[in-house]
């Protein structure tokens, strides 16, 4: 995505830009000061100034987890300031980058663009869920054996997103390499660099993650 | 991101009704567009409707021999599913082509047509945007143009619909059903459905405020070649500069729709009588009364030589 830098500037501008005008009567007015929502003299609609809280429960790498949050909380913010679990990474924080992949019922998704409320009753697996020091999971050892990173930060994410790039092409889902969608996709390097595209490297491991990927793929055929 | 109430919504006309009632009120399916924004204060919503339990998520054939897609089908369970696959074979390709594999999971039907038609300046709140605040100006007339519209663009705003979706829906005259607040129901062709800027470039579809997608439908499949090639500046994860949907029958005949050059999937009928005689010849009906910026220009060129190679696999 193209963006221009945005120096620190005020927000009034912009708050005022998303108001809503409104041709609000006392009485609804009222009512809706009770939830929380302020019309000014003008019926204009003011964004609320307190935040908003809200319970969901979900289960986190096996473990079900109950959580009072701000309403804005993000799912990627629950598991890393509510939870602690900060393997999952985060990178630009607008789904650019996929440093915070994680796995949602088993389907990989950016933890950066999704409110943790949205998820009540879904099963997370995050990199921490994966495996454990002791006990990796064959993707985590094979980009150990192949070197599939440099400083480490993309990995979480990478890792995440390889799991479920193995179950996707199992599952027949083509990509935008596939040449022939009626029928079921290969497993080349070509469709691999395409549907890891959402996972960016600063470092350019790229080639080692291929090979690592790779190698799972092909002991498990 | 500013505070906001949520609740999650219970069936379709409840939450219009409930959108209806809500002033500030937005409903959110995926989230990747909405949140995106909200992060930079571009939307502020002051109540959120999550549209996610409502059971809209299935693709079921209709009477008409067509498909009925849900508002939450994913992006990647319509392209997957085999069905879509064999008759619509351009709106898979379409969808493979947009964003990433962990974006297509999460991004809807409804959510990827209603994504906002945006430009580099939309996002950078000290700029001036028509778009984002009605009457300040255009930041982008003027400005750094290179991805940006070349036709059915007005003096108040040339951002284009980054949806590639949108362009194979346009092509294969998908309509959109919809609940509005008082529990009606209608149809909108996708011909209809996105707006040209002119002087209000901040509504930019037919929808009503409060009214929720519950379907697209497919009509029937059309049969021929269906292509669709997108040019962007990386090989994947990039909108395009320009992006071709086509459908071409045995005889020469079909269907085009142009993505990256307008505010809307861009598609004029007329020109597709033209398609026997080539790629220019089409061009020239396609994009008559273009007004490029410097910037963008080659645009047109680029779309006549894409649609130029579309052709030649069509009938290779
Ligand atoms: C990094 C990045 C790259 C991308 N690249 C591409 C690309 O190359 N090509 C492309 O086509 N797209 C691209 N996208 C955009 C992506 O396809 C959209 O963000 C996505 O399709 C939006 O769907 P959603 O369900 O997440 O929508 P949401 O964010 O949930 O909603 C978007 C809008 O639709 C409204 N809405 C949602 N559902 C309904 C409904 N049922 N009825 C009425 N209103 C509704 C919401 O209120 C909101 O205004 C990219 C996005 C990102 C972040
Ligand atoms: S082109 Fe449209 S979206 Fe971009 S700055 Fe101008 S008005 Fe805003
Ligand atoms: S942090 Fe979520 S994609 Fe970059
Ligand atoms: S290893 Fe450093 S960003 Fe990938």
């Amino acid at each position: 995505m193209h963006r221009l830098s945005n120096p620190g500037l005020s927000r009034r501008d912009v708050l005022a830009a998303g108001a809503a005008t409104l041709a609000g009567s006392a009485a609804s007015r009222d009512a809706l000061a009770q939830e929380g929502v302020n019309l000014d003299a003008a019926g204009t609609l003011e964004a609320p100034s307190q935040p908003f809280h809200d319970t969901v429960r979900l289960t986190v790498n096996g473990v079900i987890r109950e959580l009072r949050l701000d309403t804005r909380t993000t799912l990627l913010d629950a598991l890393r300031e509510h939870l602690h679990l900060t393997g999952t990474k985060k990178g630009c924080d607008h789904g650019q980058c996929g440093a915070c992949t994680v796995l949602v019922d088993g389907v990989r998704i950016n933890a950066c663009l999704t409110l943790a409320l949205m998820h009540e009753g879904d099963d997370i697996t995050t990199i921490e869920g994966l495996g454990t020091p002791e006990n990796l999971h064959p993707m985590q050892a094979a980009f150990v054996r192949h070197d599939g990173y440099q400083c480490g930060y993309c990995t979480p994410g990478q890792i995440c997103s390889a799991v479920a790039v193995l179950k996707e092409v199992d599952a027949g889902i083509p990509s935008h390499v596939t040449h022939d969608i009626a029928g079921a996709p290969a497993l080349s390097d070509e469709e691999l660099r395409e549907r890891m595209s959402g996972n960016i490297c600063r470092c350019g491991a790229y080639s080692n993650i291929i090979d690592a990927i790779t190698e799972v793929a092909g002991t498990r055929a | 991101m500013k505070p906001f109430s949520y609740e999650r919504a219970a069936s379709p006309a409840e939450a219009a009704a409930a959108a209806a009632r809500r002033p500030g009120a937005r409903f959110i399916a995926g989230g990747t567009n909405l949140l995106d924004l909200m992060k930079l204060q571009i939307e502020v919503p002051s109540h959120l409707i999550d549209v996610n339990g409502l059971a809209l998520d299935t693709i079921e054939p209709t009477p008409e021999g067509g498909l009925r897609v849900g508002a939450l089908v994913s992006n990647t369970a319509l392209a997957a599913d085999p069905r879509v696959r064999r008759d619509y074979a351009l709106l898979t390709r379409a969808l493979l082509a947009g964003a990433s594999g962990q974006l297509r999971n999460k991004a809807t039907t409804a959510g990827n047509l209603l994504q906002r038609t945006r430009c580099p300046y939309f996002y950078d709140t000290a700029q001036p945007c028509n778009k984002r605040r009605p009457g300040s100006g255009c930041a982008a007339i003027g400005g750094f143009t290179r991805q940006l519209g070349v036709i059915g663009t007005s003096d108040a705003c040339i951002a284009t619909h980054p949806s590639d979706m949108a362009v194979a829906l346009r092509a294969l005259d998908a309509v959109v059903e919809t609940v509005q607040a008082d529990g009606a129901t209608r149809t909108i062709p996708m011909a209809d459905f996105h707006r040209l800027p002119g002087e209000t470039p901040h509504i930019e579809t037919a929808l009503q405020p409060g009214e929720l997608i519950t379907a697209v439908v497919l009509p029937r499949p059309l049969g021929g070649r269906h292509i669709y090639r997108k040019v962007r500046d990386r090989a994947s994860y990039a909108f395009a500069l320009v992006s071709v949907g086509a459908v071409v029958q045995p005889d020469g005949t079909g269907r085009v729709a142009l993505g990256g050059v307008a505010h809307k999937p861009w598609r004029v009928e007329e020109a597709e009588t033209e398609l026997p005689r080539g790629a220019r010849a089409v061009t020239e009906r396609l994009l008559a009364g273009a007004r490029p910026t410097r910037d963008n220009a080659f645009k047109v060129t680029l779309v006549e030589r894409t649609l130029g190679s579309v052709l030649a696999e069509a009938r290779g």
